[in-house]
């Protein structure tokens, strides 16, 4: 069973939907301690870096026992973001910081637009379990106008006027920025990775 | 590089896509899942839905038709047409939509777009405005282009981005459904003035409309729908064109 967090950030019928034709059986967790039955957590989220606040105490806590123990996590878009130390769209909220670094607003640079909203390419940096199958050049969808920084934990990169991470991985905790559940093939291809290695 | 997007938009009434000349003599272009099914394979960008009747009547966003589209389909989709309230926008978004468009509602009462954007991102938030030329200003109208909004485009659509929409979707009235080309002008002139994406609608008839709008129109995103429901142009010998001509688009 995974645990898919609803913490109110954004709407998650796509997420169920894609995850429901993988035939994943997801369950909402009501209170942190639901998630210590979850084989695997997943945390999505769009919207503003403030939302993840829902997440302190509590489910932090629950959180970072479930990826000490070694289970599968999984953070889509903002889940992403929160993944990192903090970001500077809500600098009195912390993150996680499973990985390190903090996000930043995209520049824009090249008078390029800033939400970047559409299909963009990955470029792979290394072949690991959660891009399986997937083939550098691949485009998916995305939606945002903050980003992580490229690190040692970053698995691909795309690139709005400046790279920035777009798969991050360490150990069994993964992070998507794109929206695997509106990116076609190539997005399904990464959930179906993502059970698998649970 | 972000790609262009290329969106089909299927104007729905009573769950047959239909498609209108400057938005009259409607006539049957087929069944929405079936449509939709055929543009994914062709590598669509993404869809929108749009109930073209439903605000002259009233009606709701048709649900039935967006979850029969949403369920098999893993690209992004925006539903339009009578979203008035945030109950209406909520019924879209559980049927499926991943994004509501608003029009006559949000200019009869702006801070709707305020509220859908605090209730599900902007990112879900798209403001349609029909506008067309009118001496040096292009013109916003209500109501499928029936009436004016005393309203300059381009100053609308700003005040829409400062209201929390995550992307304009901009229709010519001029030249809807006429396959004379987009009005790269207006499209350039509201695309210049926001940093959120603008989705041009209106005149699609050529491979090389869509070039110019992406050109001299600097539009984000193109969409069509009559151009692509008669199967005269496949998306895919579309983006084709467009990559020869040195426009990023997913292929």
């Amino acid at each position: 069973m995974i645990a898919l967090i609803d913490y109110k950030a954004g709407n998650l019928t796509s997420v169920r939907k894609a995850f429901a034709t993988l035939g994943a059986e997801l369950y909402d967790p009501a209170f942190p301690r639901d998630l210590e039955r979850a084989e695997a957590i997943v945390v999505p989220g769009v919207g503003h870096f403030a939302a993840t606040s829902a997440l302190d105490g509590g489910w932090t806590q629950a959180i970072r026992a479930h990826v000490a123990a070694g289970r599968p996590l999984l953070g889509i878009c903002l889940g992403l973001q929160w993944l990192f130390e903090g970001s500077e769209e809500a600098p009195e909220c912390p993150g996680l910081g499973l990985l390190r670094g903090r996000c930043y607003r995209l520049h824009g640079n090249g008078s390029l637009k800033v939400p970047h909203v559409g299909w963009n390419s990955l470029s792979l940096a290394r072949e690991t379990p959660i891009v399986k199958g997937v083939a550098s050049g691949s485009q998916v969808y995305f939606t945002h106008s903050f980003v992580a920084p490229v690190t040692d934990d970053t698995t691909a990169v795309t690139e709005h006027g400046e790279p920035f991470a777009a798969v991050v991985e360490r150990d069994r905790v993964a992070g998507v920025q794109f929206h695997p559940e509106k990116s076609g093939d190539v997005g399904l291809q990464i959930l179906r990775n993502f059970l698998d290695a649970v | 590089m972000l790609s262009k997007r290329i969106i089909a938009c299927l104007d729905v009434r009573s769950g047959h896509v239909v498609k209108g000349v400057n938005f009259e003599g409607l006539r049957s272009a087929g069944d929405p899942s079936e449509l939709a099914r055929r543009y994914n394979r062709e590598g669509i960008d993404e869809l929108v839905i749009l109930d073209i009747t439903a605000t002259i009547e009233a009606r709701r966003a048709l649900a039935q038709t967006i979850h029969a589209v949403a369920r098999e389909l893993f690209i992004p989709l925006a539903v339009g047409g009578g979203i008035h309230t945030e109950a209406d926008a909520a019924a879209a978004v559980e049927a499926g939509a991943d994004k509501v468009s608003v029009n006559t509602a949000a200019l009869t009462n702006p801070t709707l777009i305020t509220s859908l954007a605090r209730r599900y991102g902007s990112q879900a938030v798209i403001v349609a405005i029909d506008a067309k030329k009118s001496g040096d200003i292009f013109a916003v109208y209500a109501r499928s282009g029936k009436t004016s909004a005393d309203r300059d485009a381009v100053e609308w659509a700003r005040e829409a981005e400062a209201r929390g929409a995550g992307e304009i979707l901009l229709t010519s009235i001029d030249r809807d459904g006429t396959k004379s080309g987009f009005d790269c002008a207006m499209t350039a002139a509201v695309s210049s003035a926001l940093s959120i994406p603008v989705i041009a609608s209106g005149g699609a008839g050529t491979l090389d409309h869509f070039v110019d709008v992406f050109t001299t129109g600097r539009a984000d995103a193109a969409l069509a729908a009559s151009i692509f429901h008669y199967a005269e142009t496949s998306v895919r010998h579309l983006k084709e064109h467009l990559h020869a001509r040195g426009i990023p688009v997913r292929l």
